[in-house]
């Protein structure tokens, strides 16, 4: 029992040590995401000070781009599933070494929405009264409490897979199957439950009609499976450059494949909310109204709902065509995924459920510096856990840092400068 | 599975010493960055508005026994008497037997002077700087009750205004409470008159609540609240319009800390032209009750929305 509980703290101290050594590249991006987080923190330690007044937030549009982040990264968090289903219900090789960087993609968006979410609050130092047995959770009523829930859950089950693999394969064993593979299933459908609860945060809403449509959680989850996808391929790409880590195009081409189909039903999902919104003429339909052509002469949110539905649009015709086989065409395509659906989102979802206010008031909602400056400040930490996650993991997954070569000196220079240029045998 | 390995580095002393060196200075710069970026909480005590262990710690409202209460009430007083010069009068008035409160409005009669916005500010120690109000009166075209019609912002010299007519609106104390509902700590309920009540203590501020009202009836202290020391009221209910705090919900509660005690709201008292009626709809005497009864059509605001406010809209003609 002590030897297993000192071998652990030995890997866990070699990780934590192996989290500070890198080449130039690795301590410039690190210090740049440092940089900005602490720029972040500075700006949510004046929030603390003087209220939620330092943000673009009123009575009106109560919330902002922090629970629009939150709701954005709920869904990349659950689109880890889409590399899960194909590995361990269909078996596809090539995916099978990659799953861990999907689940722990997964880990670093729940840190962030926890942030985003605990950032929003008005008086954080109560964040107790949420705590069961200790607060008091209203429970099963509020959405909310579900939220809480879910998404500590889903970050516990992934926590419990990456480290239990990683651990394993650290000490060269085999994982026990009972040990974690009814957690990775249990986790897949705990993936669709925290976007699916987090939409239902919005469609409960009776008050707010733009929110209260059964289409929100169906497209919540298409959008996820096209946004979180389309971050994943640039992420294994950005992994394959910078370290001799196997990834293979096939497996790229895979996940293709996933964004591709999620795009289309996401397209579909939007021309149905469009229809429905627009040709029935209700007096429910003004937040659409607002969001796509403007209201009684308000229009903050045209130019981004349009600029969303023009990169969703271009995304799905690239996806669409054989040319998004090659690199290059699929990188320009996730990127569009990924802009037009964070958009879509934040400014095309939370805010325009807000304008018109239940009373009729249309009140236009900026967010301010400050909180801007919060919201970069959350994803560069985001950034930054997700990098010492992979700086971790790559090594061991590799053999490099295994329990066989404890006591060696710490290894360092172990990257590559530059690409290795055979990296994907065909 | 093992790769070969470089030799085991064989740095000199001077190499490695340098190393540590920069490793100090990274840490060092590391560190103060930290603390400089955290240097606004510097001003915590006097700007924000984060108070003592006590209340951090203090327990939920439906968990306080009356040994608790009148501690917290103690804590209050002292921290309005500190804040504002004076020793307020706080009480915690619990609902009557058989006593459910009902508001009536007569639409016909309302001129849309504000009077009951403004009196409602005064009586329940509203925030100044800015200003929170509870009570939104909307001016409105002759012949709809679309609220989306309504003008939230008229500013006639005088009232009423040919063509229109005024619809105030306020916290609609429904039955049927989706705010209540949302909250995901309990911190909003609703009490046996029927008020919806804010523990204000026990709110973390995540507004789920605004979000949810169909009538846009709460209002969020987006900052610490600024009132007059001349200005507070000093006669306060825990429950009702003792001084809020920043980051926390409230809203109208009928004027809790005056009808809970035999007392109308302030918004009525102020009336001019006594549009505003309130009382005990289990009375069959009271005013309300007659309301209800005899009038021929009285509107409960968005009734599709299944809330069921006991906040009725009614017309003489």
């Amino acid at each position: 029992m002590i030897t297993a509980a000192r071998n652990y703290l030995v890997f866990l101290r070699r990780c934590a040590r192996i989290a500070f050594v890198g080449d130039w590249r690795y301590y410039a991006w690190m210090g740049a995401l440092t940089v900005v987080a602490l720029f972040g923190l500075n700006a949510y330690a004046k929030q603390l000070v003087h209220g939620l007044a330092v943000t673009g937030m009123s009575d009106e549009v109560s919330w902002g781009v922090y629970i629009a982040n939150f709701t954005f990264l709920v869904g990349v968090a659950a689109a880890a599933v889409m590399m899960v289903i194909p590995v361990y219900i269909y078996d596809n090789e090539e995916l099978h070494d990659l799953v861990i960087f999907g689940e722990l993609l997964a880990v670093a968006a729940i840190i962030m929405c926890l942030a985003f979410v605990t950032v929003d609050l008005g008086r954080p130092d109560r964040f107790w009264h949420l705590i069961p047995g200790l607060g008091q959770m209203n429970f099963p009523r509020s959405m909310l409490s579900w939220d809480v829930l879910v998404l500590n859950g889903y970050l516990l089950l992934n926590v419990h897979i990456c480290g239990y693999l990683l651990y394993c394969r650290y000490q060269s064993k085999k994982p026990a199957k009972w040990f974690y593979i009814p957690f990775v299933f249990t986790a897949i459908l705990w993936a669709v439950s925290i976007h699916t609860v987090t939409a239902f945060l919005y469609v409960g809403l009776g008050g707010r009609p733009f929110w209260n449509a059964s289409i929100v959680g169906p497209r919540f989850l298409a959008s996820a499976f096209t946004a979180g996808p389309a971050i994943i391929i640039l992420a294994l790409q950005i992994i394959r450059h910078f370290t001799n880590y196997r990834i293979t195009d096939k497996a790229l081409l895979t996940l293709r494949s996933i964004v591709q189909v999620s795009m289309i039903i996401n397209v579909f999902l939007l021309v149905c909310e469009v229809f429905k919104e627009f040709y029935s003429g209700t007096t429910h339909g003004a937040s659409a109204k607002y969001l796509f052509f403007g209201l009684h002469g308000h229009h903050a949110l045209v130019p981004w709902i349009w600029t969303a539905i023009t990169f969703n649009l271009i995304a799905m015709v690239i996806l669409l065509l054989p040319v998004s086989r090659g690199l290059k065409y699929l990188n320009v395509a996730c990127g569009l995924s990924i802009v037009g659906i964070w958009i879509e989102k934040g400014m095309g979802l939370v805010i325009p459920g807000f304008i018109p206010t239940p009373l009729g008031a249309i009140v236009d909602y900026v967010p301010s510096l400050n909180e801007t400056l919060v919201c970069l400040g959350i994803w560069a930490f985001g950034l930054l856990c997700y990098t010492i996650f992979l700086r971790m993991s790559v090594p061991i997954l590799q053999g490099r840092l295994s329990k066989a070569n404890e006591g060696r000196p710490e290894i360092q220079g172990d990257e590559p400068l530059a690409p290795l240029s055979a990296h994907t045998p065909h | 599975m093992s790769p070969s390995f470089p030799p085991p580095d064989k740095s000199s002393d001077a190499a490695m010493s340098r190393r540590n060196f920069l490793r100090g200075c990274a840490a060092f710069g590391g560190l103060t960055a930290l603390a400089a970026s955290l240097a606004p909480l510097r001003e915590m005590g006097e700007m924000g508005d984060y108070t003592s262990k006590e209340q951090f710690l203090q327990k939920y409202y439906k968990e306080l026994t009356p040994e608790d209460m009148t501690k917290v009430i103690a804590r209050i007083e002292g921290e309005v008497q500190r804040q504002y010069g004076l020793r307020p009068h706080v009480r915690d008035l619990k609902p009557m037997d058989g006593v459910e409160f009902v508001y009536c409005l007569n639409l016909t009669r309302c001129i849309g002077c504000r009077k009951c916005v403004h009196a409602c500010v005064a009586e329940n120690n509203q925030s100044r700087n800015p200003e929170i109000q509870y009570i939104r009166v909307l001016k409105m075209p002759h012949g709809s009750m679309d609220v989306e019609k309504g003008d939230h912002t008229y500013d006639a010299k005088q009232v009423p205004e040919k063509g229109f007519f005024y619809m105030p609106v306020q916290c609609q104390q429904c039955k049927n409470p989706p705010c209540v509902k949302v909250c995901p700590v309990n911190a909003t309920w609703q009490e046996k008159d029927g008020i919806t009540v804010i523990d204000y203590d026990w709110c973390i501020g995540c507004r789920y609540c605004e979000a949810a009202c169909p009538y846009w009836a709460r209002r969020f202290n987006f900052t610490k609240p600024e009132i007059p020391r001349e200005r507070i009221n000093p006669n306060m209910a825990y429950l009702g319009n003792r001084p809020r705090k920043q980051g926390v919900m409230e809203k109208c509660h009928f004027c809790i800390q005056r009808t809970r005690a035999g007392r109308y709201p302030a918004c009525l008292e102020v009336c001019p032209v006594g549009a505003r009626k309130f009382g005990n709809i289990l009375d069959p005497d009271s005013e309300v009750s007659y309301i209800l009864r005899e009038k021929r059509v009285f509107i409960q605001l968005k009734e599709e929305m299944g809330t069921s406010p006991r906040f009725f809209y009614y017309f003489d003609k």
